[in-house]
């Protein structure tokens, strides 16, 4: 399809971006504020020959989406919180037996219903550390509408490459704006998929890895026989008790995305070149900052911004980057300091202030611009 | 054009928010301006406190909401209570005259249009749902932030099954735009 200028919804985008990546199955269970993915979705796959399904809750829609992606099909599902956490063991298994999906969570007021309609950023830790056991994850923040249809087909290219659920975290302002987007023709995009077998079907191991560490994937009802499980198991797929097992397994699953992590981590630094005070900001709070950041350089103080659009895994060389250039980092964050913690961790001894808030409104650029008179003044 | 905000409050149902992606949908596609559209409404369907926000530039927008708009289209008397205050002193209050009352002190420099949108939607294009449409074709008039063609396009092409009517309702609101700039001249 040529391309294509909507002014639209950062949920559509987020449907749409999902669709030019190929994903052709959402399984899911409507949610405000991730509401108008499911309900785009429901009119937009039967048109190019996908299926949306609206199960009965989202533990069902999570495991479907799992068995859809070992069809061969790029698979998702959009929820919010109190979704992501229904789906928390599920997104364990798809960890443990490196299925590639995608899971959009639209993030709203929480703990539990907490404020429907109303954004947060409360489910940065949640992202990485919901399901039990040791594992890595891969969870993309996006800023604009525009970058809800990037940073979704990033989602399932890595998820592809890495054989691994990517979450693509946006706050309800990201996931409800309306932008204009401009969809790329779809021979512009670059898309990944992943890798199958190549051995004669007797020779298989589902999951022996590459030097990549990611192991070729066969799909159910194709030539090569497997097992695929949530138990530790070895090369062959077999469970296994072994302690050397468990011990290649999660540390392979670990390295898998730790090693790449250069490829992986994007991030964009504004005005940084020269700043003595960072600000490191993700989602809507990023663009109050972008502001900030202007409107305190006008006035002398030389400031900068370091946006995350990946925050896992984190980026921790470039913000022990930031730390050895900047005097001060302020983290503003909608949520009471999550990303806030992994700053101080790699930015010591560089002072890190927090801005938090665990509201529907992100912090306003004057209040963040007063924040930097305060540091630029300690 | 630099940064301009517009904030549309009324009631859940009085077409609050589609108003602003139509105007959002214009300035961006036709008028080829940098656009935000922002809505922030309560769990309720029908009913419950509804506002939608525009912001509108020459260049790309940072903060995507509105802090201190240039115009105020009021369709409820509970948004005027929660939002007047946050207007700019010079800025543009359009109110739906026959659901907001001005009761209270405004600045001096703030200009009102009185617009009776719901009352002409009803009376003269024959449906209360074409509100939203009038109060556009009004808007459009009196902040000329808008271009009509791009409007009359839009609308055109978003329902084409209620040209005829939505065309009137838009040229009805044209004309008490008119005639409210006219009062105030």
């Amino acid at each position: 399809m040529p391309e294509r200028v909507m002014f639209t919804m950062g949920d559509i985008a987020c449907a749409e971006g999902a669709l030019s990546a190929g994903c052709r199955y959402l399984g899911g269970y409507p949610i405000t504020p991730a509401t108008e993915i499911a309900e785009w979705m429901s009119i937009r796959m039967p048109q190019v020959g996908g299926a949306y399904v609206q199960y009965e809750d989202e533990i069902a829609a999570i495991t479907s989406v799992i068995g859809a992606s070992w069809t061969g099909v790029k698979s998702m599902t959009a929820t919010s919180g109190p979704g992501v956490s229904l789906m928390l063991e599920a997104i364990g298994l798809a960890v443990m037996t490196e299925t590639p999906l995608v899971i959009v969570n639209i993030m709203r007021g929480g703990p539990s219903t907490g404020q429907p309609t109303r954004g947060q950023q409360g489910d940065i830790m949640q992202a990485k550390w919901g399901s039990h056991g040791d594992y890595q994850i891969i969870a993309l923040t996006p800023a604009s509408v525009q970058e809800m249809f990037d940073q979704t087909v990033q989602a399932f290219n890595l998820s592809e490459k890495y054989r691994t659920p990517v979450f693509v975290l946006a706050d309800e302002t990201v996931g409800h704006m309306r932008e204009r987007l401009v969809i790329p023709d779809e021979k512009d995009l670059k898309l990944e998929y992943r890798k199958t077998p190549t051995v004669d079907p007797k020779d298989y191991l589902p999951f022996k890895a590459d030097d990549d560490l990611v192991p070729p994937m066969a799909l159910f009802g194709s030539k090569y026989q497997f097992y695929a499980t949530g138990l530790t198991h070895d090369e062959r797929g077999y469970p296994s008790d072994k302690e050397n097992v468990q011990i290649e397994l999660v540390t392979r699953l670990q390295n898998k995305i730790l090693h790449n992590a250069d490829k992986i981590i994007d991030v964009e630094r504004i005005e940084l070149d020269d700043a003595k005070i960072g600000v490191i900001a993700y989602g809507t709070p990023s663009r109050s900052a972008k502001k900030a950041i202007k409107d305190a350089r006008n006035e002398g103080i030389k400031a900068g911004l370091l946006r995350l659009k990946t925050v896992w895994p984190f980026p921790e060389k470039q913000v022990a980057q930031l730390a050895s250039e900047v005097d001060h980092i302020i983290v503003a964050e909608q949520n009471l300091g999550q990303v806030y913690h992994m700053v101080k961790a790699v930015a010591a001894p560089t002072p890190v202030h927090l801005m938090a808030k665990p509201a529907g409104m992100p912090q306003l650029p004057h209040e963040i611009l007063t924040k930097l008179r305060d540091v630029n003044s300690m | 054009m630099s940064r301009y905000e517009v904030r549309i409050g009324g009631f859940g149902g009085q077409g609050v928010v589609t108003m602003a992606v139509v105007a959002g949908e214009t300035a961006s596609l036709y008028d080829k301006k940098f656009v935000v559209q922002t809505q922030s409404y309560g769990p309720e369907a029908r009913g419950g406190a509804s506002k939608s926000e525009i912001v509108i530039s020459d260049e790309e927008i940072d903060f995507p909401k509105v802090q201190a708009p240039d115009v105020f289209v009021v369709l409820s008397r509970a948004a005027y209570l929660e939002y007047v205050n946050g207007l700019k002193d010079d800025g543009i209050l359009i109110i739906d005259e026959d659901l907001v009352k001005i009761e209270s002190d405004i600045p001096k420099t703030m200009k009102v249009y009185k617009i009776p949108a719901t009352r002409i939607a009803d009376k003269e294009v024959g449906s209360k749902q074409a509100t939203n449409v009038v109060m556009l074709g009004a808007f459009a008039v009196i902040t000329k932030v808008l271009s009509i063609e791009g409007l009359k396009a839009r609308i055109e092409e978003k329902w084409p099954r209620f040209v005829k009517s939505n065309m009137l309702a838009l040229e009805l609101g044209m004309k008490a735009g008119e005639e409210a700039l006219a009062k105030t001249a």
